[in-house]
């Protein structure tokens, strides 16, 4: 590792803030060639905000940016690749009706007015190599796997010359082969002296990639600590400032073995639907009182698998039984009417209605059981009984019910759609991602929620990619793959490395791949 | 000093000052077409002045801008209701040819029957026709085969054209020379006028559509779950809403409204069916829902000022020697200068 | 079916595709960046009638062309400011442009009503239009015909071989990736309106000075929404619209030489065919494979704060 005397990029004083919230305060930090920098924090540490200051997303209140010692002043993402700085997002702003090539080229802004479209091609291959980042340039990027978008993105900085990498999040959703050799190819950019900023909460890769880690907390820099001298607990006081709520363990004996399944899918197989893929022959069964976890990298089906339960795909093959009944062909209202929880990845996104009132909202989960006339009026009174119930048992705050629910924080709102989910005593709970995006507290508390009502015979269904999540929680683990059902195992007789092989279908060699 | 900030309170108050803001606009679309006509050698001073007298300045004038009126808050329902779940209905006016040609099939062919029944025999199939048309278009939505707003709008045409086909072809009235024109109507299956006026029973049907609209947006299961499905439809799918079944209900409740006001203009204005007979009232409650955001009584106020306007284009034509068509410059100076207001935080698709 | 039928059937293919290509086009490149113009039919009025008057006043018809060119871009700039600086819905915009056409154009072309003018006239390209049958057929045209498969190469190279044409089709796609890429949406938007318009008051140029040869209040009937639908008939292809125009101009002159011979044929289920054909064409590929419609064909960009 070298480091060049002169910081490459220098933050002084960065300022910004949004309504209600402080998202940079006084900003100082200096990026060098040659290093690999991770910007490590909670969700709303503020990394995120500071980073899309500095690629011209947004303007900075107050403090100044430096490039070579020089002020620079960066308005949009144009300005910011003057500067050679060049951005991977989180969701990849890849276009996908256009090939790789044309991609690349609109990135591009040295091209001639007429495309020369072999030179550009010639020029993908070229650096590809050289990083080991190879795609095919004609594909259409619609075709391309998470993985491979990810590697189009860093071809583009690269071609355009950017001399500061600036990734956010690039692990979330890579298989861990995947991961190890992203940060081949991470090393091998620091090599060649280019300043390499990861953006990211996962402390085991911060330790296992970078050369020096600044912690974020609450919009400030809590340190920067030499990527060798660092450990968890040091990057976890660092990071959260007080000691994290423990991890609820989970519980030592196994659950009965006997009892009828509440969900059961027989040789389940469903149509795939635009780009989506279809699933192929799940067999599945979850008893009352067990937590049956789904590992996979997501996009192998584990949305389908969810949709598929809740009947918004319908089965093309198979059956489903619901309680002992068979529930193939029926509605989504009568699945969720049988008792069914849905606790989504994105509660904005996919269960809450931010413009209805937080009692509208709680209705909306059951609106039959509400309806009075025959659907003529609504009897809010019950709504009201009935949140204020399902609030207090979990020990949430009681917000207001009148104003709309996207006024409230993310946080409440996670915990508004828990409590209306909770509320009628669910038998069966399908939980996606239920911590992903969620501060620690709420974390915990969210776990405590799905452990809780295992406990009082609910039969869960999780299905997440955080592993040590599902190895906390689960009673038992299913691996999906391409629409499959790989394996199921107790979470006892299976590692955390053969569960990442079998999530990828790579048995093994991924590891020698690195 | 109680007294101003009263006033002031008063001011700040949403409705009035959306009121003063929208005022405004109109003045400043009312100068821009006074500029217009100065450059085309009228005074506009005189034109504005033979339009008011001539809308709202006699009791006659008014209640015809109340007739035309009626044909636009039913299209504009027609728009405002798909768009709550935000199916975008730009066929308004082929539905309402539709429900007109529905309409006209009853009327001419059950002449015996009384008016007590033929009224609702025609409402119900001018009601089925702009109905079953917009259904088309909500089925392959429903389906995901095409987007309501390309096929609502391709089938407008295709609309105008079956009418025209049926007028000039099989049902072409045999007594009327070479007009292009069905059978008149039936005594029976006139709409009643209301008032000894040219208003007819159009009237009612459009203000219980409004009160209806209101009352079950609000109001019912049915308005909540169309509430929710049109801020967040995936969330609504999952939480057991029916959406495909919303998308084509109230597709075909939406092609209704539109038949309705195809069945009122056939029944009691033009007494026959003619190729003639809407012009562009479907695209003029498209963009009366639009600039209200679906509000009834924005739309009551909306098709209020839209039909002063159309029914002064008349009387320039008389007055002044100008095409009666220049009013629509007006009509759209008033639409662009109330769309450039919007920033399109609720707009797009 | 004899020689000279055929022959007119050609002419009359040819000469009724012309405009309805010129607005094609006009909507293609107006939707490749993302914007529908249901507004074309206005646009297209104000070129017509602009193009008769200036033609009348000037007596040079090259001159009316110009000026209808212009008057469509500038008419079209309404449009493009709201819909890209103000970012009001483009359906309501575009329905409001189209009666804003349609009165502008009846005020300016009243006192011009019943004017009849040469306007534009066959050029006979020398040798080729002695040929028998074709050269009648495809070489004894008015300039804005042999423009016109040439305008739809133009646009077909500068959309998908230049990088202009990459950047306008990564805004129709999705204009955040393209803003990102460091393109500014909103001037290419404004640069492809502007173009459109151009192309929008050509079509309506055409129609008043080479197939009707005077104006009358709405003489577009239509054809502005029927190149709506033509758009998707050809795909959002600049080439294959060619194919779509020659086709429909075939369709509608066809049934002009029925009627004239007295076949009986409805004009009106003829007419329907485009609408119909262009609708079974949207499910098709709805139902099928991925679409072509540009990914952001409607949305309004909304900047990233």
């Amino acid at each position: 590792m070298k480091i060049n005397p002169a910081p490459l990029l220098s933050f002084r004083g960065i300022t910004k803030s949004f309504p209600a919230v402080l998202a940079n305060d006084h900003i100082d930090l200096d990026i060098y060639g040659g290093e690999i920098h991770a910007l490590l924090g909670e969700n709303g540490a503020g990394k995120s905000t500071l980073m899309k200051i500095l690629y011209g997303f947004y303007q900075a209140d107050g403090g100044s940016i430096l490039v070579n010692g020089q002020p620079v002043q960066i308005r949009s993402p144009h300005d910011a690749r003057g500067q050679r700085i060049g951005m991977v997002f989180q969701d990849f702003i890849l276009i996908p009706a256009l090939t790789v090539a044309e991609n690349i080229a609109l990135f591009l802004s040295d091209l001639p007015f007429i495309l020369d479209n072999d030179a550009i091609v010639s020029r993908i291959e070229n650096i590809s190599e050289r990083y080991s980042l190879q795609v095919k340039p004609e594909a259409p990027v619609w075709q391309l796997s998470v993985g491979e978008r990810q590697k189009v993105e860093l071809l583009k900085l690269l071609l355009a010359d950017a001399r500061i990498l600036i990734l956010d999040e690039p692990t979330r959703s890579l298989a861990p082969h995947e991961v190890i050799g992203l940060f081949q190819v991470l090393a091998n950019l620091r090599r060649d002296g280019y300043a390499v900023v990861v953006i990211t909460h996962k402390m085991k890769e911060v330790l296992e990639c970078a050369d020096r880690i600044t912690v974020m907390r609450r919009g400030k820099i809590a340190s920067t600590l030499l990527g060798a001298e660092a450990t968890e607990n040091t990057l976890v006081s660092l990071m959260f400032g007080k000691a994290v709520a423990e991890s609820p363990q989970r519980r030592g004996e196994s659950p009965p073995e006997e009892g009828i399944p509440f969900l059961e899918l027989k040789g389940v197989s469903t149509q795939p639907e635009g780009t989506g893929i279809g699933l192929k022959e799940i067999n599945l069964t979850v008893r009352p009182g067990e937590i049956v976890g789904v590992a996979g990298v997501s996009g192998n089906g584990q949305r389908e698998l969810g949709d598929v339960v809740l009947s918004i795909e319908k089965c093309a093959r198979g059956t489903k039984y619901l309680g002992g009944q068979d529930a193939t062909r029926w509605s989504v209202a009568q699945v969720r009417n049988s008792g069914t929880a849905f606790i989504p990845e994105d509660p904005l996104g996919m269960a809450a209605f931010p413009w209805l009132s937080v009692q509208e909202n709680m209705a909306m989960s059951d609106v039959s059981r509400y309806a009075r006339h025959g659907g003529l009026s609504m009897d809010w009174e019950a709504v009201r009984t009935d949140l204020q119930a399902s609030l207090k048992r979990l020990g949430f705050q009681i917000p207001p019910f009148y104003v709309p629910l996207g006024i409230l924080s993310g946080g409440n709102i996670q915990r508004m759609i828990l409590a209306r989910e909770m509320a009628h005593n669910p038998r069966l709970i399908i939980a996606f991602y239920p911590t992903r995006g969620l501060d620690v507290q709420s974390a915990v508390a969210a776990r405590e929620v799905l452990l809780a009502s295992r406990d009082a015979g609910a039969a869960i269904l999780l299905i997440s990619e955080d592993l040590e999540e599902l190895f906390s929680l689960s009673d038992r683990l299913a691996v999906m793959l391409r629409g499959e059902i790989v394996a199921t195992s107790a979470p006892r007789d299976i590692t955390v490395q053969e569960i990442g092989y079998l999530m990828t279908g790579s048995k093994g060699e991924g590891a020698e791949r690195g | 000093m109680d007294k101003t900030k009263g006033l002031m309170e008063i001011l700040r108050h949403k409705r009035v000052a959306a009121v003063i803001r929208f005022g405004g606009l109109f003045g400043l679309a009312l100068a821009v077409f006074a500029m217009v006509l100065l450059v085309f050698g009228q005074n506009p001073f005189r034109a504005y002045a033979d339009i008011f007298r001539a809308t709202l300045g006699s009791s006659h004038g008014f209640s015809e801008v109340l007739v035309k009126m009626i044909p636009l808050v039913l299209t504009a329902l027609a728009v405002a209701i798909p768009s709550r779940i935000w199916l975008i209905n730009v066929g308004g006016e082929g539905q309402l040819f539709i429900g007109a040609l529905f309409a006209t099939w009853g009327a001419v062919n059950f002449t015996h029957l009384p008016a007590w029944l033929m009224l609702p025999w025609i409402c119900f199939l001018g009601f089925l026709g702009g109905g079953l048309w917009a259904s088309i278009s909500g089925f392959m939505r429903a389906k995901g085969w095409a987007s309501e707003t390309i096929s609502t709008l391709l089938m407008n045409y295709v609309a105008i054209l079956l009418v025209s086909f049926f007028v000039f072809g099989p049902w072409k009235d045999p007594e009327s020379a070479n007009y292009p024109q069905s059978a008149p109507f039936p005594d029976a299956a006139i709409l009643p006028s209301l008032l000894d006026s040219r208003i007819h029973l159009g009237a009612l049907i459009a203000i219980a559509g409004l009160l209806l609209f209101y009352f079950v947006m609000t109001r019912t299961r049915w308005g909540l779950e169309m509430r929710a499905m049109g801020i967040n439809q995936e969330a609504a799918r999952r939480n057991g809403v029916s959406t495909n079944r919303y998308i084509l209900l109230l597709m075909f409740i939406g092609g209704g409204m539109a038949g309705l006001a195809g069945m009122g203009e056939v029944s009691a204005i033009h007494g026959q069916l003619r190729p003639s007979l809407s012009p562009g009232l479907g695209y003029m409650g498209f963009l009366i829902s639009w600039i209200t955001m679906g509000s009834p009584l924005g739309i009551v106020a909306a098709a209020f000022l839209i039909s002063i306007i159309t029914a002064g284009g008349d009387i320039l034509q008389m007055t002044h020697r100008i095409p009666a068509a220049a009013i629509h410059i007006l009509m759209a100076l008033v639409l662009f200068v109330v769309l450039a207001r919007s920033t399109g935080k609720k707009g797009g698709k | 079916m004899s020689e000279l039928l055929l022959v007119s059937i050609m002419i009359g293919a040819i000469q009724s595709g012309t405009p309805l290509l010129y607005a094609t086009l006009s909507e293609t490149i107006g939707e490749r960046v993302g914007i529908i113009n249901l507004g074309l039919e206005g646009i297209m009025l104000i070129g017509a009638v602009v193009g008769f008057v200036i033609t009348v006043l000037t007596g040079n018809a090259a001159l009316g062309v110009v000026a209808a060119a212009l008057a469509g871009a500038l008419f079209n700039m309404i449009f493009a400011f709201l819909v890209i600086t103000r970012r009001a819905n483009q359906l309501a915009c575009g329905l409001a442009l189209m009666f804003c056409g349609v009165g502008l154009s009846a005020l300016i072309g009243a006192p011009f009503i019943g004017r009849q003018i040469e306007g534009l006239n066959a050029i006979k390209i020398p040798v080729f239009s002695d040929l028998p049958f074709f050269g009648r057929a495809f070489f004894q045209h008015d300039i804005l015909v042999y423009l016109a498969i040439p305008t739809a190469v133009v646009i077909w190279w500068f959309l998908f071989k230049t990088r202009w044409g990459l950047s306008l089709r990564a805004v129709g796609e999705n204009p955040t990736a393209a803003f990102a890429a460091g393109k500014n949406p909103y001037l290419l938007q404004y640069q492809v309106l502007f173009i459109s318009g151009l192309l929008g008051g050509i079509a309506g140029a055409h129609l008043s000075l080479a197939l009707a040869h005077n104006w009358a209040e709405w003489m577009t009937a239509g054809r502005g929404f029927f190149a709506v639908a033509l758009v998707i008939f050809a795909k959002w292809h600049p080439l294959r619209a060619i194919a779509g125009a020659l086709l429909f101009g075939g369709a509608i002159s066809l049934q002009l030489q029925m009627q004239a011979r007295g076949v009986p044929v409805s004009s009106f289920i003829l007419d329907m065919l485009p609408y119909v054909l262009s609708l079974t064409v949207l499910v098709i590929w709805g139902r099928t494979s991925r679409s072509a419609v540009p990914g952001s064909l409607g949305r309004v960009f909304q900047g990233t704060e």
